[in-house]
């Protein structure tokens, strides 16, 4: 066994470990149901977060439509167990193909736009698909899609969550993980290199669209609705800022920032009005002292106390 | 030695702008062959639509009988053909290594690539002595060197080198030319595309003189390096 399978059962053992005590803690009620609540919060952000992070940070192709596909999973996840009466797993898989399958015919042709012509493209995308889901009045239309089950618990987030981690992880570490990057790095260099540079843009933002898909699925099954206000634009920022923030191309990165900026954002409930003020302020000071975000494009698994303990990269 | 390149007649467009104005050219097997001319000729246009990344509207473009003219560049790197694009172009943010396995990315034979690997670093010791540093931070020569071993690692056949000497030094600009020669004398085929005519006549064996679209000379080097009107334009008199 190499290295670095070795590394990867550690940290799920690891997590497994921390996933035991936080469900002790919830089950004996130490943790109250806001809390919980947040913490569901967190995983559905750090699924979102990474995925946007593959599409954003590691291909290099600035998309800020993620909420458009998360919503895609929400309906079509809830559309499933609804009306379908079909398991919470295959609504998940349901919602996860559906936004995906979205992410592949809109990616088909806006991932021929550069720069700041994709980014309004998706932005654009995004607002269609919300409010294509406004008008249509069988999933609720403006009102929301009502009455869906709760079966999001905090079992399913964090194994949903892990696997998105690890599923994007391993991606990105592959040879084709290595051509999104090569496409970030310089595209045109990647194209005479031999990289099918529309077929990876292609395959990142679809891999991405249905991790969104997912978080939806989780999201429409925890608070009993699934509402288009839930997934405008400002939504897609908030992902967005999360990457950011942990920084682009560092999956550890996204892990923090989503834990970060959900955590403020709780904390600070009561204050509503300050709550923004240290928002900004928070993203203001990082763009000052570390405009490459927290982690720049490094992972926690790079640093040197880590090495220590795992036996070093590759 | 067959004719190995054979580009007939053809028509680039940028968007309404006619770049290219029925150019035809041949690269036979074994040879070095230069294009030289002003800035906006149309050079690099060539290079890049031999290697795919632009479609010709009208022409065809044979290598070794298919015709290659139009279809995608990862295909056109498969069939034989590398480039190194004009700038470098280099991946910043990786290291060497990556870059020169990036270089490989079309091909699966690992034994081949480790073997090409080590020509590389037989080619370019520095590049060895830097295998783990990022790319980004290598000088001006060092950069060209890897944005070349970067082509040799998908075994071309024909090699397209865009403006090799582009802002370097004297000196490294006598080098990378000798290196040019030892990989055409190892059995790569060159085409060149250079602004340096004095040094790129003083390596090929043929030459075209490109003027804003059109091909207004051709020949064997030495020739053109004698003639009048080549040594008024290009080589300062």
């Amino acid at each position: 066994m190499n290295l670095s399978r070795i590394k990867d059962i550690k940290i799920i053992a690891l997590s497994i470990v921390g996933f035991a005590i936080i469900q002790l803690l919830l089950t004996e009620n130490i943790i109250g149901s806001f809390w919980e609540l947040n913490i569901i919060l967190i995983g559905i952000n750090i699924i979102m977060s990474v995925s946007l992070n593959l599409i954003n940070g590691y291909t290099g192709q600035f998309s800020l439509g993620h909420a458009g596909f998360m919503a895609v999973g929400a309906y079509v996840s809830a559309i499933l167990t609804v009306k379908f009466q079909m398991p919470f797993l295959v609504g998940l898989i349901g919602g996860a193909a559906g936004a995906g399958t979205l992410g592949f015919l809109i990616g088909l042709p806006t991932l021929r736009l550069q720069g700041d012509y994709l980014a309004i493209a998706t932005l654009g995308l995004g607002e269609i698909i919300r409010i294509c889901i406004l008008n249509i009045s069988y999933v609720g239309g403006a009102s929301g899609f009502m009455g869906i089950p709760r079966y999001t618990n905090f079992a399913w987030t964090f194994f949903i969550v892990l696997f998105s981690i690890f599923f994007i992880k391993n991606f990105v570490n592959s040879s084709h993980g290595r051509a999104c990057i090569a496409i970030r790095e310089n595209e045109i260099a990647a194209e005479a290199m031999g990289v099918d540079t529309t077929k990876y843009k292609v395959m990142a933002f679809t891999i991405g669209a249905a991790f969104a898909g997912v978080a939806g699925g989780l999201f429409a099954h925890y608070f009993y609705i699934a509402h288009p206000a839930s997934f405008t634009f400002m939504a897609s920022f908030n992902y967005l800022t999360m990457v950011v923030m942990g920084g682009l191309g560092s999956i550890t990165g996204s892990i923090v920032g989503a834990v970060i900026l959900t955590f403020i954002s709780a904390a600070l409930a009561s204050w509503p009005e300050f709550r923004m003020i240290i928002y900004s302020l928070a993203l203001i000071l990082l763009m000052f002292y570390r405009p490459q975000g927290l982690f720049g494009n490094i992972e926690l698994t790079d640093l040197k106390i880590f090495k220590r303990f795992k036996g070093g990269r590759k | 030695m067959g004719t190995m390149l054979k580009v007939e007649d053809i028509n680039v467009y940028y968007g309404a702008i006619h770049a290219i104005k029925g150019i035809s050219l041949e690269v036979n097997e074994g040879e070095i062959v230069t294009l030289i001319g002003a800035n906006g000729a149309g050079k690099s246009t060539i290079l890049r639509t031999i290697s795919g990344l632009l479609k010709p509207k009208i022409g065809k473009i044979e290598f070794e009988g298919q015709n290659i003219a139009g279809i995608a560049a990862q295909r056109i790197v498969k069939s034989g053909i590398s480039q190194v694009p004009e700038g470098r172009r280099i991946f910043a943010n990786m290291t060497v290594m990556e870059n020169l396995d990036l270089g490989a990315y079309v091909r699966s034979d690992k034994a081949g690539i480790q073997e090409d690997l080590k020509m590389v670093f037989a080619r370019f010791p520095r590049l060895e002595e830097r295998k783990t540093q990022e790319a980004g931070t290598l000088s001006g020569g060092e950069q060209q060197m890897l944005a070349m071993g970067r082509a040799l690692m998908s075994r071309p056949r024909l090699l397209l080198l865009d403006e090799p000497s582009m802002g370097l030094a004297p000196l490294l600009i006598k080098e990378i030319f000798s290196i040019i020669q030892d990989i055409n004398k190892t059995g790569t085929t060159v085409l060149l595309v250079e602004q340096n005519a004095n040094m790129a006549l003083s390596i090929a064996n043929r030459a075209y003189v490109l003027e804003t679209g059109r091909i207004t000379l051709a020949g064997a080097a030495k020739d053109l390096a004698a003639s009048e009107a080549v040594r008024k334009a290009y080589l300062g008199g």
